[in-house]
This record gives structure tokens, sequence and C-alpha cells, in this order.
């Protein structure tokens, strides 16, 4: 076996036409913290003749600088990239390299070994066909092994090779390589892997890495770049069923109205009838376009413009489906999360779920369990924190179209992002929908919102007071709730401390109680709405996250934020339940403003300013607030 | 059925990653520099939106020392597409007569490209911009992401990457914040070779070899472009067969000598080619990590 860039191909025809159809491995390497995965690789570019003389003489003299390995060439610099990667020797992110053989084209994940950095392996592993874990020798199976085994099994990886690493350190001792592959092929049945090839290598000699190595004369197996080279990926299937999330609608001119998008199933011919997801139309293919020239046929994995005989409404997010095996539709689901932020998952924080086009709001109830990696048990938990895995319900704010993960990964893999910082939080694999999303339907009610208000002749409206414990909220929402009785208007108040004796009597102060507590609040609230009324909310609510979504409950214009602005040193001054001085002491948990954050509003509809106001004028101006925006209006 | 080849896998998943950061920002651009990439990347995109036009318009971050055939092929593609063009030449480079040889490579690098980028974006309101980086250029490239966020000062925090998973992006930003993002992640300098020969994609002459005026300096043949050109003590340009890997500055772009006269004869030079293509930029010599540097502080 030998590895070059075909060096001296007879024609550039022969040579184009070797190259195009060489076949691509995706694969990431992964194991624990200094295991030698960067090693590996650096060895893996330079014995593939992937590096330049100018590469070369750099590495050359940053091994000499900030090398680990003495005189000789420390590889792992030459994928250690970030400055921050090389002051800590170790690797911080996912990097993608690429190198081919004469059988193969590459792309390798380099992926961080350290547990704080798991998310970036599981990023790594999302693409990939094959994984290479190394194991130390002389450590053998670590957490961290376990850890990304199960990862990788629960990505839907099925082709492992198991590196064994650093035995030049045991002089070659076939005695530790079989007790640690035996170790390995325990553990890894208990996860679903079974397709596992174990190699004794040393990634810093270069043992049995492109060349058999004569250390290893007891190993009967294949090097690593031999096993590489030859084995199978799984193809396309072109029995798959058809499936076309569209991306972008694509209209130039009144004449053509084109759905483009990505094949990530199955194949598609002019003819084909398809199904539109989730409105469940059905229509006819007329072209499928591509600036070469339109397709008799395009197949999984081809960008393709498909244009259809009937008009029908389809917009960025729908899924075009084989007829006779259309995927899924429903609005609840049970999925694996994969929890990647540096904030603990909050069950009921709603929160934006991406799914091939469409993206929609989605809130997780608390897990049903998580999984301890290195036991595989299913532990109790009320929450999951940093690189944690667990099972949970999800439930979106409309249907989707779907395939279970395992069926396929573009249509059963999704992110979770936070509606505040627009971060990725958490990755998750659908398994299958629950039941009751099928049978649970909304009551069409006749007498609706709009006959409510126009009885009691006003527009109905939130006003929803924030602001510190002591900032005077309830004082204003209780003049502002007189003033519009004595106006003749429907109201009701909903106050933090009452709700907190009924409704809300089992919710404590925790970060994720909170968020249940103004959660059940603006149902509440919305259906007082519903009802016809002016309802006022008088709550802390500490979080940005959660009065957005009591805004996004409402229909526009029905939101009203009030900030209640009193400095800390203000409300803390006045203390009307002493509840300042408890919290101080120590004897109450959970203060917000003392050892739990408030998150100022940023754009409120009124602020108060309580050190110039009065609460008086402070009512006089939301209600004249109200007035200017039509909501005492007849309706 | 025929499973795709290398470069049909690498366009589709260009064109899929061009569609979906248009469909999700408001007010799109592609960096345009002229170069291979470039031409490349301007090719997927007439592909990606086809028949429509691309929907958002090519910027050029001009430091007004390209080679000047570049701007004769520039605006000749701008003819050619029918795409809108904006040149943006940072004001504060032309006030202070900002140049490679009085200036060194790092402020003139520093003041056109990364300043003029980031006035350019703040200017038009541009929410995401792509860029024709790939990832095999250099070690920190390796570690970007297809989207790459940046802060609204435009910097880009390594350890703050978002993880991306499968083919999903996250392209949601808070205001002032804005996406770079790179539809040629994947592709290696030969793969962009290849593609241009496949395609036909038109190319700056400059990447073929014909004999052109150069002078011996700092160990890379630099061409003399124009009068501007200030030849030192026992310098004679000289006529020699040279070619560009690389397009950047005329005075900061190494030149090789070469007899690759076609695409073909590119390729062929290619595969034997003993350096890589970063080795004739200057601005990449500086200091190790140089390119983390200037991403951070918003180069794209």
């Amino acid at each position: 076996m030998s590895i070059s860039n075909d060096l001296g191909a007879p024609s550039i025809e022969q040579y184009l036409h070797t190259q195009a159809h060489k076949s691509l491995l995706r694969f990431i390497t992964c194991g624990s913290v200094d295991d030698g995965k960067s090693t590996l690789i650096g060895r893996l570019l330079y014995e593939s003749k992937m590096l330049f003389e100018d590469q070369l003489a750099t590495l050359a003299a940053d091994s000499k600088s900030v090398g680990t390995q003495g005189d000789d060439l420390d590889f792992a610099l030459l994928v250690d990239g970030l400055s921050a990667e090389r002051e800590q020797g170790i690797t911080i992110d996912v990097a993608y390299r690429f190198f081919a053989t004469e059988k193969r084209k590459f792309i390798v994940a380099d992926t961080p070994g350290h547990e704080q950095y798991t998310r970036n392996m599981v990023t790594g592993a999302s693409t990939a066909d094959v994984a290479v874990i190394l194991i130390d020798a002389r450590q053998g199976l670590l957490t961290q092994t376990r850890r990304h085994s199960y990862l990788v099994s629960l990505l839907g990886i099925r082709k492992i090779v198991v590196a064994i690493n650093k035995l030049d350190m045991l002089d070659y001792s076939q005695e530790v390589f079989e007790r640690i592959a035996h170790d390995y092929r325990a553990f890894a049945q208990r996860i679903g892997l079974d397709d596992i090839v174990c190699i004794p290598i040393s990634a810093l000699r270069g043992d049995n890495i492109t060349t058999p190595s004569t250390n290893t004369p007891w190993y009967r197996g294949p090097v690593l770049i031999d096993y590489l080279d030859s084995v199978s990926i799984a193809g396309d299937m072109p029995t798959d069923p058809f499936r076309f999330p569209v991306q972008w609608v694509n209209r130039p001119n009144s004449e053509f109205r084109g759905y483009s998008g990505r094949i990530v199933g199955g194949s598609v011919r002019p003819g084909d009838r398809l199904r539109v997801l989730p409105s469940g139309k059905e229509a006819t293919v007329a072209r499928i376009v591509t600036q070469d020239g339109d397709l008799d046929l395009a197949s999984n994995g081809q960008s393709v413009t498909l244009t259809l005989n009937e008009q029908i409404d389809i917009s960025r997010g729908d899924v075009l489906c084989s007829t006779s095996d259309p995927a899924g539709v429903a609005d609840q689901f049970e999925a694996t999360i994969i929890w990647m932020s540096e904030e603990e998952m909050l069950a009921g924080r709603p929160c934006l779920l991406k799914i091939g086009a469409k993206t929609v709001s989605a809130t997780l109830a608390p897990p049903k369990y998580k999984i301890n990696v290195n036991t595989l048990e299913h532990l109790a938990s009320k929450t999951l924190e940093l690189n944690e895995i667990g099972v949970c319900t999800i439930t979106l704010d409309q249907p989707i179209s779907f395939d279970a993960y395992t069926q396929n990964r573009d249509m059963g893999g999704f992110i979770l992002i936070d509606r505040i910082s627009n971060n990725t939080i958490a990755a998750g694999l659908l398994h299958f929908a629950l039941r009751r999303s099928q049978n649970i339907h909304w009551q069409a009610i006749e007498i609706d919102k709009r006959a409510h208000a126009a009885l009691k002749g006003q527009r109905p409206a939130v006003l929803w007071f924030t602001g510190l414990s002591g900032a005077g909220k309830s004082t204003i929402a209780n003049l502002v709730e007189k003033k519009l009785h004595a106006l003749g208007r429907h109201s009701y108040l909903l106050d933090g401390d009452n709700v907190r004796h009924g409704l809300n009597k089992d919710l404590g102060f925790t970060d994720a109680d909170r968020v249940e507590n103004i959660r059940r609040v603006s149902e509440v609230a919305k259906l007082m709405v519903d009802a016809g009324l002016i309802v006022l909310v008088s709550f802390i609510s500490p979080f940005r996250a959660e009065r957005q979504m009591a805004r996004e409950l409402l229909d526009r214009g029905e939101f009203c934020e009030v900030f209640i602005d009193t400095p800390i040193a203000e409300a803390e001054r006045r203390d009307p339940k002493g509840l300042y001085k408890k919290a101080r002491r120590g004897d109450l948990k959970n203060f917000t403003g003392i050892d739990s954050p408030y998150e100022t509003p940023e754009h409120p509809e009124i602020r108060i300013d309580t050190t110039t106001i009065s609460s008086e004028d402070a009512a006089e101006r939301i209600v004249a607030h109200l007035v200017a925006n039509g909501v005492l209006l007849q309706a | 059925m025929p499973s795709l080849t290398h470069l049909q896998r690498l366009e589709a998943e260009s064109i899929d990653i061009l569609r979906e950061a248009v469909a999700e920002s408001a007010k799109p651009v592609m960096l345009y520099s002229i170069g291979k990439d470039s031409a490349v990347m301007l090719h997927l995109a007439l592909k990606a939106f086809y028949p429509s036009k691309p929907p958002f318009a090519l910027l050029h971050v001009d430091t007004t020392w390209k080679f000047r055939e570049m701007y004769v092929f520039r605006d000749a593609m701008v003819q050619r597409t029918g795409m809108e063009l904006i040149v943006h030449t940072n004001p504060d480079g032309l006030r202070d007569g900002i140049n490679p040889f009085t200036h060194g490579s790092a402020l003139h690098t520093d003041i056109w490209k990364t300043q003029g980028l980031k006035q350019a974006l703040d200017a038009h309101g541009f929410d995401l911009a792509f860029g024709g980086a790939r990832r095999d250029e250099e070690k920190s490239r390796a570690k970007e992401r297809v989207f790459s966020l940046r802060s609204a000062q435009h910097r880009w925090d390594p350890k703050q990457q978002r993880p991306e998973l499968w083919r999903l992006y996250n392209a949601r930003k808070n205001i002032g914040e804005s996406l770079r993002v790179f539809p040629l992640s994947n592709w290696t300098e030969l793969d962009i070779w290849q593609y241009i020969y496949r395609e036909q994609i038109p190319i700056v002459p400059l990447y073929l070899a014909q004999p052109r005026p150069v002078v011996e300096r700092d160990g890379a043949l630099i061409m003399v472009d124009d009068e501007r050109l200030p030849l030192r003590a026992g310098e004679q340009p000289t006529m020699r067969n040279v070619r560009f890997r690389t397009l950047g500055c005329y005075p900061l772009t190494g030149a090789i000598e070469s007899e690759a006269d076609s695409l073909a004869a590119i390729i062929q030079e290619m595969l034997i080619a003993k350096t890589s293509e970063r080795q004739g930029r200057m601005i990449d010599r500086d200091v190790s990590g140089s390119m983390e540097k200037k991403k951070q502080e918003g180069y794209f």
C-alpha cells in the first residue's frame, strides 16, 4: 500500500476521471485528552504527503520553539491551530482536515478530548461515517473513552476503529493490547456497537499507521490507513423514500415558481407524485431545474430546483415527500437531548427548534431520565447540565414533518436555539411522535375573543409589570386598576404573591420553578385576554426569555411591558415586606437582586422611574398610554 | 443509481449553504476579491439561485494596490453576470496614502482590508457576508465554522463558536451582530482548480504563466505592475515566465516561475508542487497565528 498524490498522471482527463470517482470518507478521531489524536492526524497528513515544504519548515520551527518532542517533529502542532490551543497544548475546537490516498479522499474531524468541549466532539461526529477512538495504552478505558463511544453510537456511527496508542512506551506489549481490546469490546456490546477493529499503534513513532510495524509481529490485522481505505460506507439507498425540505422559493418572474432545496433521501423524476407536508396537499413534479439544464433524475445529496404542475401554496420549511411513504407530521415528540449550553436546561422555557429548513418554537418537559455514560444507568433528573444527555418530551407550537433519527439523520436531527442569546444550546434526535399530539385538537369556539371584547366595549390587553421586589409594582398596578374600574372597564389584577397561594403553590424559587411560575401566569393572562379583559400582571418576572414568551402568546399590540425601574439600593431601603433583610441574613435563598439575577427590560413600552415620579403620576401615565394606543376606545 | 462524484458533492453542499444563508438573512452580500476562490463562489451562486439572479450584490474591498489585470477582469465579470458591484475604498487609507512600502504589510492590510471591510459592512448594513475562505488554507481557518458569528465590533471569538451539526446552520443573531458564511469550507486548492477546469470558469489571466517583469526581493518574485513600486538599489526588473497561485496586493504577492499556461497545465503543476499556495503571501508571514489574530480583529 502506498500513498501518493497520483504523481505523473499520464493525461489530465484520465487524472480528473480518477479523482472524480474516488469515494469520500468522513471520520472523526476521538478519545481522552493527551491520547495523541492531534499527533495521529499530523502524522497522517505527513505520511500522505499532504504537507508542503514551507509548511514543514514552519512545523520544524514551531516544534523547536513550542514543541513537546525535543528535537523531533511535534505533529500535534499541525492541527492545533489556535493560539490558546498551543499555549495549553490541548485541542479546544474541532478542526477539519483533508487528505487523500490513491483510493479515497478523506475529511477528518479532529475533535477535542476535554470533557468541557464534548459538544465540539458531537459536532464532528454528526457528519462522520467512521470513528477512530484512541486509547492511551498506559491508561486503558477512561470515562471519556466511554462517553465518546456512547455519543458515537447515539449519533448513528456504526464502524469503529479502536487505535490503542503509545504502545511504544510499554515495549509493544501484546498482553496490554489484548486486555484493552477485550475491555473495549465488552463495553461496546452494551451500547450496540459491534463493527470494531482494534489496531496497536504508536502515532508518535508511526507504528501500524501506513505500514505494518516490525515492533508488533503478533498483530495480523490491517494497518490504520488500509482499514480507512477499504471500509465500506453505507451508500445512498435508492429505495429510501423521497425527502426534499424546501429551502427557498425561487420566483424570478411571474412565469416561474420553483422550489429550491437539497434532496435528503431517495430520488425524484419528472412526473412523480409528491405530498407537501405538513399541509398534506399533493402535486406532480413538472421539471428538475438546474443551470446546466433540466435533469431526468435527481437523487440523495443533490441540490436542485423543482417545479410542479399544480399551483399550490408551499413555503420555506415545508417538505416534499413521496406519496407512498411520506414523512410523519406531529407537534409532540420524544427525543434524546444533548445539552450544549453552560446554563442548565430549564424545562418549560420556550426555545427555537431548527430541523431542516424549518424553525419553530419548542418547549422541553423535564427529562424522563438522564444517562450516566459510564454505567449507562438511567438517572432521575429535573434538568440537564452542560454535556449531559437525557430523554425528554418536546412540544412545538406548530406541527412539523419528520422521520425518526435512526431512519434519516436530516429529517430527525435538530438543534435548539436560545431565544435571547441566539446560541445553539442543544442537539436532539427525534425518536417518535407522541400519540396525544395527534389526538388533541383545538376545539373551534364560536364566541371568540372579538365577541367577548365587543360585549365589554373594550380592546383586551395585558399590562405586564416587572421590576425588583419592593419596586412598587403592586402599588402602581392597584392604582391603575382603580382608574380603569372608575372608567367602567373590565379588568383583573394577577398578583405574584396571590397566585403563589393557589395556582402556583407547588412552585419554589429555583430558576426552573420561576420559569414555570411565569409560564402558568402567562397562560392564565392569555385566557383572560380571550375573555375580553384588560389584565394587569404584577410579577417580578426576572428573566427576559419568559417575558418574551408571554408577549408572544398574545397578538401584536396586546402586550404592554411596564418596567417599574427602582434601583436595588432604593428597593432595599424601602423593604416593605422585610424580605431584603432576610435575604441579606441568608435566611431567604434565591432572592432576586441578591443571589438570583434580574434581567432589565431592554425595550419596555413604558418605563417608570419611581425615584422621580409618584405612584399616582405613574398610574396616570399608564392609563394615558392605554388611551393613546386605543385600548380604552370602544372596540 | 450513480453516486455523485467528489466535485458534484462539493457543489451540492455549497449551493445548499448559499441558499440557506440567503433565506435566513436580511441583507446578504458576497465578498468578491477577484481571485480563483471568488470566481468559484460566484459561479456557484449563479447556479444556486438559477433561474433567478443571486439576490445580493458583490462587495470588493479595494486596497488600490491590486494588479491592473484584476480590475479589468472584475469589471468584465460584472458586465457578464449582471451582478451589482459595490467597491469600497477606506477613505482613511486614501487620505494617509497607506502603502506596503512605507507602512509595512501588517498596517497596510489592517487599514485597507480589515478596517475597510468593517466600514463597508457597517455603511451598507449587511448582516451576512459570504467569503471564499477554505479550511485547507491555514490552521485557524481549519477551525472555522461554515456560519461564523461576529460581534457588533466584527470580532471572532474562537472559543465561543456555535456547534455546527449535520447540515443544520444556526444563522440567528442579535442586532449589530453579523455572520461570515464560507460556502467553500470543505474545498481544497486542488478541488478549486479541478472545478474551474470542469466548469470552464473564467479566471484572471495572471494565474497562467507568461513573461512578466519581476524583481527578486526578500526571496520572492515581485511583479512590477506599475510605476508605484520603488526599486531598491541594484534592482533591475527582468522578464521571466511566471504565474501566481494566489492574488492579492501586487507588492505583497510573490509569483512562481512556471511554464503552466493552461488550466490543464496548472493542475499538472499542482500535483508536483512542493510549496503551499500561501507561501507567496507576505501578509501571512508576519507572526505565527497572524491569520487568527486578523480574524479576531474583524478580517473575513
